[in-house]
């Protein structure tokens, strides 16, 4: 069986796997450790805590698109 | 609450079933091999598998459990939402091309790639059929709660009725016909929550939520006797004399005073009109005496600001204790871990003809998937302030808010709710099928079969199963079925994922350390939440403190206790020979 950091394909995606780890980590650290900052809003509508749940998501499918759209070694 | 069926409703769910099932025996002429009873015949196109993907993950627990809990706690039920979009991640990133390249029919299939161990095999459908099993119940519980308002059947009868559907769906024709119910309720879901949410929008917020009776602020109380009768407020429950509907807001900001409605309202200003409210909640509290269980919905005044922030059910976010912050991230751990290590979701790799079919097929699940979850928070909040909430019943928040704009939709949103439960058990019922029938009986206990064979083992293994889910739903009913999820995937993620990726990412891997580490990863995980707080008090009725763990989500020590066993186990046994690749080369 081929190692998957053989591919190209596979290790961009694998970073952009850990790309995602760190916004995830740092939105639960949020979450445990600061919940108040949550509460503020920066942007005027909502809140922090809608805010970046939404970017959250967002940032889940945008990687996704840039995973297919991105294939080195095509 | 009592719920009046209506003919319309019963005839638009009756519709959507018998069209389910009638699919499901049209496509079950097509093939009857093994290939297409487990895999359907590895050629459904990637944007219909990227939408089954949505079919088979949105299940009763994303749309009726995280609706409800939005609905009675806030901001808290979109955590879930996040945490199981996150899931989507791993699977894309890591495991989605390995698996499709390792396995064949089952998720043991993979695992056992390189080494062709039957001890592998054993663990693997042992864990299978665990997880699948513990996902069920959640999926039966809703389909009970849906059945109770929409039919005016008792709950059990939903659950039977869910059960004799699925069961029909999977042995008539296996994943051909499971993978196309999924994609229509997929599409489905996530076409009408888009509906209900314009609906919302278009209906802003109201003072009382423009209904009369619900501005009533005053205790209500629900006894059940020793002899199952149900009092309301001391008197017997009928329709004339029932819970009152609840979820309402109390006041609107002070750019609307004078006015008791906001009309419609832009995607954010709704989030941002109702941070500035103040909205009533409903707080439930038990007493038991020699007359009963009396429970009694208090209603207490909260602002928007505090609903929209973490804390309203995570409680323990807020009181410092960190027991209590270790088992909310031991939870958000688990639904980031679990997605990919989810058997019922893992096959559904096998049915797309290559790698990149199965890459592009999870994005189109990811896309389909975020899109539900961003909407899940409108369906709740917008239930919260309906003034249609059942007290008693977080789970039917979403019907109920379909309801409080028209019967008709109600009827759409809870058939569709309904068809969600039907895609999802059956992904599982699936999943625990293959377990028993090709990984116990044909590679563990060695039972040659012909290829009919095969496909027959697996459709009894399926009514089997069918059976067993049953049996749980009814046992569980009381439960929110987002917490029930919960616990699926703490064992999945305990079980399967160290496996899995060291699998992947190390070759020093050996078999013995793949079957110790799905075994202490599910029997660790299992274990502890047998021994955990919430099941002490939601499942035997004991005292909470009584509780053997210090925190009831298990995912934070086991699922690094399955990565440790497996280098441990795997260092101390002798290297593995080198990779046969027999998946692969008997495609």
């Amino acid at each position: 069986m081929a190692s998957p950091e053989e591919s190209p394909g596979r290790r961009l995606g694998l970073v952009f796997f850990w790309i995602y780890v760190a916004l995830y980590a740092g939105f639960m650290g949020l979450v445990l450790f600061r919940p108040d900052l949550l509460s503020l809003r920066p942007f005027g509508g909502v809140n922090l805590a809608i805010a970046s749940g939404m970017g959250l998501i967002a940032a889940a499918f945008g990687l996704a698109l840039l995973s297919l759209v991105v294939r080195p070694g095509r | 609450m009592l719920y009046e069926s209506s003919l319309l409703a019963i005839a638009i769910f009756a519709s959507f079933v018998v069209g389910v099932i009638g699919l499901s025996f049209f496509l079950g002429r097509k093939g009857q091999s093994a290939q297409a009873y487990y895999a359907a015949h590895g050629e459904v196109h990637w944007f219909v598998n990227g939408i089954a993907f949505a079919g088979d993950y949105l299940s009763a627990a994303s749309f009726l459990g995280i609706c409800g809990m939005i609905a009675f706690h806030g901001y808290d039920g979109f955590l879930y939402s996040i945490g199981f979009l996150a899931g989507w991640i791993v699977a894309l990133f890591v495991i989605a091309e390995p698996i499709k390249a390792l396995g064949r029919f089952t998720f043991a299939d993979a695992l056992d790639a390189r080494f062709n161990s039957r001890g592998i095999k054993l663990a693997v459908a042992i864990s299978t059929l665990v997880v699948s099993v513990f996902y069920l119940i959640p999926q039966m519980v809703g389909a009970g709660d849906l059945i109770v308002p929409l039919l005016g059947l008792p709950h059990w009868a939903g659950v039977v009725l869910v059960g004799v559907a699925v069961t029909l769906i999977v042995v008539t024709a296996g994943m051909v016909s499971t993978t196309w119910v999924q994609f229509i309720k997929g599409s489905l879901l996530v076409f009408f929550c888009g509906v209900l949410a314009a609906l919302i929008l278009d209906r802003g917020l109201a003072v009382n939520a423009g209904r009369p009776g619900t501005e009533r602020l005053v205790p209500q109380v629900r006894t059940v006797r020793p002899d199952g009768a149900v009092l309301v407020d001391g008197m017997p429950q009928s329709r004339e004399h029932d819970l009152r509907p609840v979820g309402t807001i109390l006041r609107l900001p002070d750019r609307y005073a004078g006015k008791t409605s906001t009309g419609p309202l832009r995607p954010l200003e709704y989030l941002s009109v109702l941070e500035d409210s103040s909205i009533v909640t409903w707080v439930p509290s038990k007493r038991v005496d020699e007359a009963g269980v009396h429970t009694t919905y208090t209603p207490v005044e909260r602002q928007g600001v505090d609903l929209l922030k973490p804390g309203g059910y995570f409680t323990g976010l807020t009181t410092g204790k960190l027991a209590d912050r270790l088992d909310f991230a031991s939870l958000m751990l688990a639904l980031f871990c679990g997605t990919a290590s989810l058997p019922h979701i893992l096959i559904r790799y096998y049915t797309v003809k290559d790698a990149a079919a199965a890459r592009k097929s999870t994005v189109v699940g990811i896309a389909a998937i975020g899109a539900f979850y961003v909407l899940t928070l409108y369906l709740g909040l917008g239930a919260m302030t309906s003034g249609a909430l059942d007290p008693t019943s977080s789970n039917m928040a979403a019907p109920l808010l379909a309801k409080s704009f028209s019967t008709t939709l109600f009827a759409v949103i809870s058939a569709i709710a309904f068809t969600t439960v039907l895609g999802t058990v059956s992904g599982l019922i699936m999943a625990g099928s293959g377990a028993v029938a090709h990984d116990l009986v044909e590679n563990v206990c060695g039972v040659r079969m012909t290829d009919h064979e095969k496909v027959r083992c697996g459709k009894l293994a399926a009514v089997g199963l069918g059976v067993v889910a049953m049996a749980l739903g009814i046992l569980f009913r009381s439960f929110n079925v987002s917490f029930l999820v919960g616990w699926a995937f703490n064992i999945a993620a305990s079980a399967n994922l160290p496996a899995l990726v060291m699998l992947l990412f190390w070759p020093r891997t050996t078999k013995q350390g793949i079957i110790a580490a799905v075994t202490v990863g599910m029997a660790a995980s299992l274990g502890w939440i047998l021994l955990s707080a919430d099941t002490f008090e939601k499942v035997y009725g004991w005292d909470r403190e009584a509780s053997l763990v210090p925190f009831s989500q298990p995912g934070l020590v086991t699922i690094p206790l399955g990565f440790f066993v497996l280098v441990a186990v795997s260092l101390l046994s002798p290297r593995s020979p080198p990779p046969v690749n027999r998946a692969r080369g008997s495609r």
